[in-house]
C-alpha cells in the first residue's frame, strides 16, 4: 500500500486495471439491460440469476464494489496531487491547443458519474438489499421488469439517466483507451484498438441511453 | 509591428509575482521571439528599470534553456521549435502577448521568467546514465550489432533536450514524457539493458520525489514537445516499471 501511495506509476496502473474491469462491466451490464428492450421474459430471468447466484453475488459483486471505489478514491486523489504539482495557476493556459477537453476534465465527468451511482445504488441495489435481507421476502423470478420500467416513468431520473450516460461516454472517450496507455500498451495496433475503445464509449452509454428512453416513452404509449 | 506585450514579473523566489504590460513598437516579423525581448530589455536598461529575465543559450534549438509560456503554450503556438526557434512573424500587429514562466512546483521560480529545472538533473542523475568501465578497455560501441529500428526509436528518445515543456504544458505538471525519454534511450539499447531495472526504479522515484504531477495520457506533452518526443516512451517506461517490480 506504501509503494502505491509512493509510485505515480503504480497509481497508474491501478487506476487503469480498475477502470478496464469496469469497462467490461459495463458491456454485460447494457448486454442484460438490453434484453428488457425486446423480451421482458429473458430479463427477469437473466436479472433472477444475477441476483440469487452466489458467485455472483459473493464473489463478483464485491470485486465490483471494490473496483468502483478504489477508482473514484484513487483518482480524487490523483486529481489533488497534481493540482499540488502546480501551485501557481497560469494567466493563461491554453489546454485546447494540445489536448481534447475530455482529458483535461476526466474529474468532472467522474464525479458526475459517481453522483449517478449514489441514486444508481439507492435505486436498485438498496431496494435488493431490502428486498431480500431486510423483508426476507421469497425469490420472485418475475418482478425485474415491472421493478425496472416503474423506475423509468418520473421524467427526473430518465433525464438524470440520459445526463450521466452522456458523461460517462465522455469519461469512456479518453478513459478506456487511456487505461491501455497506463499498461504500457503503445504499438502498431494502437490506432485500431483506439478506434474500437472509441466505437464502446458511443455505443455503451448509447445503449443505456437508449433503454432508459424506450422505457420512460414505452409506458407513456400505454 | 506594434504588440503589447504581458509578462510575468517576479523580483525573485519568495516575492509576489504579477503580470505587467509593456508596448512594443516596430517589431520585425524576422525577428525571434528572444530577439524581441532583447529589444524590450534595451529600451527598459535605456530607460532606467529592471530589464525581464529569462533563459537562453545556443538560440539555436539544440539546447534546451530557452522556456516561456507564450499565450498559454510553451515555447510558442508553433510545434517542434523551442522559443528561440519562434518567429515574430507568427503574431499579428496589435496582438497581445501574454508571457510566463514554465509552471510546476517541482520547478521553483528564480526570477521573473526563469525557473529552476534543477528536478530534471536530479532525475537524470538518479539513473539516466550507464557504467562504463574507462579504464582503457572500454567496448567500442560500434562492435555490438543493434538492430536498425531499434537505434532509431532510441535515437527519437535521446532528442530530449530537457527544456521542461512537457511539464508545462501537461495539466498535472507531470514530467513522465521527460523521464520516459531518458529511460528508453537506454532500455532501447543492449548497453543500457545491463542496469535497466535500477535504472527505472530509481528515476521514477526520483520524478515523484520532486513533486511532478501523475501523468493522465491527455497527450499535451507529445504535441508541445518541441523534439517530438513520443507518448510510446512512457508506456515502454510503464512497461519496464512493472517488469522492475515483477523482477523485485
Amino acid at each position: 500500500m506504501g509503494a502505491l501511495i509512493k509510485s505515480s506509476i503504480l497509481r497508474k496502473v491501478v487506476m487503469a486495471l480498475s477502470g478496464l474491469f469496469l469497462v467490461l462491466f459495463l458491456a454485460l451490464h447494457v448486454t442484460i439491460n438490453f434484453t428488457s428492450v425486446f423480451s421482458p421474459d429473458l430479463f427477469n430471468e437473466l436479472s433472477h440469476f444475477m441476483g440469487y447466484n452466489p458467485v455472483v453475488q459473493f464473489l463478483m459483486q464485491p470485486i465490483l464494489i471494490l473496483g468502483v471505489i478504489l477508482h473514484f478514491v484513487l483518482g480524487i486523489v490523483l486529481e489533488i496531487q497534481n493540482s499540488r504539482a502546480r501551485s501557481v495557476n497560469y494567466v493563461k493556459f491554453k489546454g485546447g491547443a494540445n489536448s481534447p477537453w475530455v482529458s483535461r476534465n476526466m474529474i468532472i465527468s467522474g464525479l458526475v458519474v459517481l453522483a449517478f451511482l449514489g441514486l444508481h445504488f439507492y435505486d436498485f441495489w438498496i431496494h435488493e438489499i431490502t428486498f431480500k435481507y431486510v423483508e426476507s421476502n421469497p425469490e420472485d423470478p418475475t418482478r425485474y421488469y415491472e421493478e425496472t420500467v416503474q423506475k423509468f416513468i418520473p421524467m427526473w431520473r430518465t433525464v438524470i439517466y440520459v445526463i450521466a450516460f452522456f458523461l460517462l461516454g465522455m469519461h469512456l472517450w479518453h478513459g478506456f483507451s487511456s487505461s491501455l496507455q497506463s499498461m504500457g500498451w503503445n504499438n502498431k495496433y494502437t490506432a485500431s484498438v483506439k478506434a474500437f475503445t472509441k466505437l464502446y464509449a458511443l455505443i455503451v452509454p448509447a445503449g443505456f441511453i437508449i433503454i432508459a428512453l424506450y422505457h420512460h416513452f414505452n409506458h407513456l404509449s400505454q | 509591428m506594434n504588440l503589447v506585450l504581458k509578462i510575468w514579473r517576479q523580483e525573485n523566489a519568495e516575492a509576489k509575482g504579477k503580470m505587467v504590460e509593456y508596448p512594443m513598437s516596430n517589431v520585425e516579423g524576422d525577428m525571434s521571439f528572444l530577439e524581441m525581448l532583447d529589444v524590450l530589455n534595451e529600451d527598459l536598461i535605456n530607460k532606467g528599470e529592471e530589464p525581464v529575465a529569462f533563459d537562453h543559450d545556443c538560440r539555436e534549438g539544440i539546447c534546451g534553456t530557452c522556456s516561456l509560456m507564450i499565450n498559454g503554450e510553451p515555447h510558442g503556438p508553433d510545434r517542434l521549435i523551442t522559443t528561440c526557434q519562434l518567429h515574430m512573424r507568427k503574431f499579428n500587429d496589435g496582438d497581445t502577448i501574454v508571457i510566463e514562466p514554465f509552471r510546476a512546483t517541482a520547478f521553483p521560480i528564480i526570477k521573473d521568467l526563469v525557473v529552476d529545472r534543477d528536478a530534471f538533473e536530479r532525475i537524470q542523475q538518479a539513473g539516466g546514465y550507464i557504467s562504463v568501465n574507462t579504464s582503457g578497455n572500454t567496448v567500442d560501441a560500434n562492435a555490438i550489432p543493434i538492430e536498425k529500428d531499434k537505434a532509431d526509436e532510441a535515437m527519437d528518445a535521446a532528442t530530449c533536450i530537457g527544456c521542461g515543456a512537457c511539464v508545462a504544458a501537461c495539466k498535472n505538471a507531470s514530467a513522465m514524457l521527460f523521464t520516459s525519454a531518458k529511460v528508453s534511450q537506454f532500455a532501447l539499447l543492449p548497453q543500457g539493458r545491463v542496469e535497466a531495472t535500477d535504472r527505472v526504479m530509481n528515476m521514477v522515484r526520483q520524478m515523484d520525489l520532486e513533486g511532478f504531477g501523475n501523468c493522465t495520457n491527455t497527450g499535451a506533452c507529445e504535441v508541445e514537445c518541441p523534439k517530438g518526443i513520443s507518448l510510446e516512451n512512457i508506456a515502454r517506461m510503464n512497461r519496464e516499471y512493472m517488469s522492475a517490480i515483477v523482477k523485485g
